[in-house]
């Protein structure tokens, strides 16, 4: 048939045969990892012991409880608290634009950890005053704290990406609902969103996981999360597996995540694909 | 205490505290300038790695940045912090009983900020790599080019110059994880301003100053950066 024959199949270029000098680096590269792996396991295996994870397994849940209940609330606070700055950003009002641009440019400039001790220690320190105004109960919990600070900073990445998202959609989309009848609002959630979440969905979900990785640094605030406890279970029993237990629940942890968003990615976009 | 003006606290000398921030604002940025050049070359590699037809360093390069980019900052800080003396102790130990071993925070600080630089800057690499026309790489072999003169001459100066703007969020963030250093006693910007602050203290001056300098810090490289992207542009109009 002369339609099969038209077809021409794309093929990868054959591999090279033998060993040239890539497959030896390649192999002793993996080679490496695999004596890595086996390593740590190897050492857990031998510094396994019962009554330490007797002691810290426990600790250690409920530490990722605190890590997980933090990151989604300060998800969700930053989540509401970027749409005013979001709107800001791209409103033609000066006054407004410039504020949010400022909002956005000091947190996204400025270390997450200097802004957990700014609020943790520095607004702190003003305690008679904030026990005036009745706000001391907040801020003298360091969770709160860390909640404070990471809402504040996940704000203002979530209004850039809102914004990315929302400006990355054509102006023909406004001008053809707005032809339709429809008032802002009604264009915004029925013809604006649902194209700007496509685009929207791949750097919410990084975000979410520099905030997962990012949470660890409530751990220097004394807030008993995942990282806190494995600094406490370090300081008291000396044994370095107590960080190497965590960097696995942090990396299983992501990892799950990062392939979670890249399957929501496919499903949503399947009538993009031919 | 006293009752110390803002001005004494912030004034140079054996009163203030500009003089011991700004020492640690120099080391902040020598360690970022000398994580710089190892956290890019070891990007390239791993880059070049990826987009290779050789699947097992494919695998291995994938490997890497899987772990580089999923661990957070502060734990692969301290695994090294604290696992890299005990593993170069194991080891010293077999030729020496006696030998102590401690390693350095700044370079602990300096190996694990170019290990996640390395693995962000790699991805950036890649998207650049994969910009580049496969008529680049043939052209250069067509002239009599060998392979690494290929890459040295014809692809490495295109792929700078897309991977430029990449690269220079990666250098924003890297001197932002410049102050998580400061929990392994390096005495940098924040472990100063952290000093200062517990000894006078006025957290929140002297948090702010520390914020306010890596806000600088920011806006002084992003000026820097602008100048060298009008080079390259200038470099790619001729």
């Amino acid at each position: 048939m002369s339609v099969s024959q038209a077809i021409v199949v794309d093929k990868p270029p054959p591999l090279a045969r033998g060993w040239p000098r890539a497959r030896i680096v390649g192999y002793a590269m993996v080679g490496v990892w695999i004596l890595f792996g086996l390593g740590i396991v190897a050492y857990l295996v031998y510094a396994w012991n019962p009554e330490f994870f007797a002691r810290y397994a426990p600790a250690y849940l409920q530490g990722l409880g605190t890590t997980l209940s933090l990151v989604s609330i300060s998800m969700v606070l930053g989540a509401i608290f970027s749409l005013p700055v979001a709107y800001g950003r791209m409103s033609k009002n000066w006054l407004l634009s410039g504020l949010a641009y400022c909002y956005v440019y000091f947190f996204r400039g400025t270390p997450l950890l200097v802004q957990t001790y700014l609020v943790y220690y520095g607004v702190g320190s003003f305690r008679p005053e904030l026990e005036t105004v009745g706000l001391w109960w907040f801020f003298r919990e360091a969770f709160y704290c860390g909640v404070f600070a990471f809402s504040l900073n996940t704000a203002a990445y979530q209004a850039e990406i809102l914004r990315g998202a929302i400006e990355s959609v054509p102006r023909g989309q406004w001008e053809g609902a707005a032809s339709l009848g429809l008032h802002k609002l009604q264009t915004l959630r029925k013809v604006i969103l649902p194209q700007a979440i496509i685009v929207a969905l791949r750097p919410y979900g990084n975000e979410l996981i520099l905030m997962i990785k990012a949470s660890a640094i409530v751990a220097i605030i004394t807030v008993y999360d995942l990282m806190g406890n494995a600094k406490l279970a370090y300081a008291k029993s000396f044994d370095i597996q107590a960080y190497i237990w965590v960097a696995i629940v942090y990396l299983v942890m992501v990892e799950i995540l990062r392939h979670g968003v890249e399957w929501i990615e496919r499903r949503i976009t399947v009538h993009l694909h031919r | 205490m006293p009752a110390q003006s803002i001005w004494t606290l912030l004034s140079w000398g054996p009163d203030g505290w500009s003089d011991d921030i700004a020492s640690g604002v120099l080391v902040t940025i020598v360690l970022a300038l000398a994580t710089l050049p190892i956290g890019l070359t070891i990007g390239f590699f791993v880059a070049f790695a990826k987009q290779h037809e050789e699947p097992s360093l494919r695998l291995a390069a994938n490997i890497y940045t899987t772990v580089f980019r999923g661990l957070p900052e502060l734990v692969t800080l301290f695994l090294f912090f604290f696992g890299m003396p005990l593993l170069l102790q194991h080891i010293v130990r077999l030729f020496n009983p006696n030998a102590t071993i401690d390693v350095n925070s700044f370079i602990a600080g300096m190996i694990v900020l170019s290990l996640i630089f390395s693995s962000y800057a790699s991805e950036v690499f890649l998207s650049a790599f994969r910009a580049i026309p496969k008529g680049q790489y043939e052209g250069g072999y067509a002239i009599g080019l060998a392979k690494w003169q290929t890459m040295r001459l014809i692809i490495l100066p295109q792929l700078i110059r897309i991977a430029f703007p990449g690269l220079e969020n990666c250098w924003l963030s890297l001197l932002k994880d410049t102050s998580l250093v400061s929990v392994v006693n390096l005495a940098e910007t924040l472990r100063q301003s952290g000093v200062a602050a517990r000894v006078t203290k006025h957290a929140f001056l002297f948090y702010s100053v520390a914020a306010l300098i890596f806000l600088a810090l920011a806006i002084l490289s992003s000026i820097g950066t602008s100048y060298i992207l009008r080079y390259l542009g200038r470099r790619e109009a001729r």
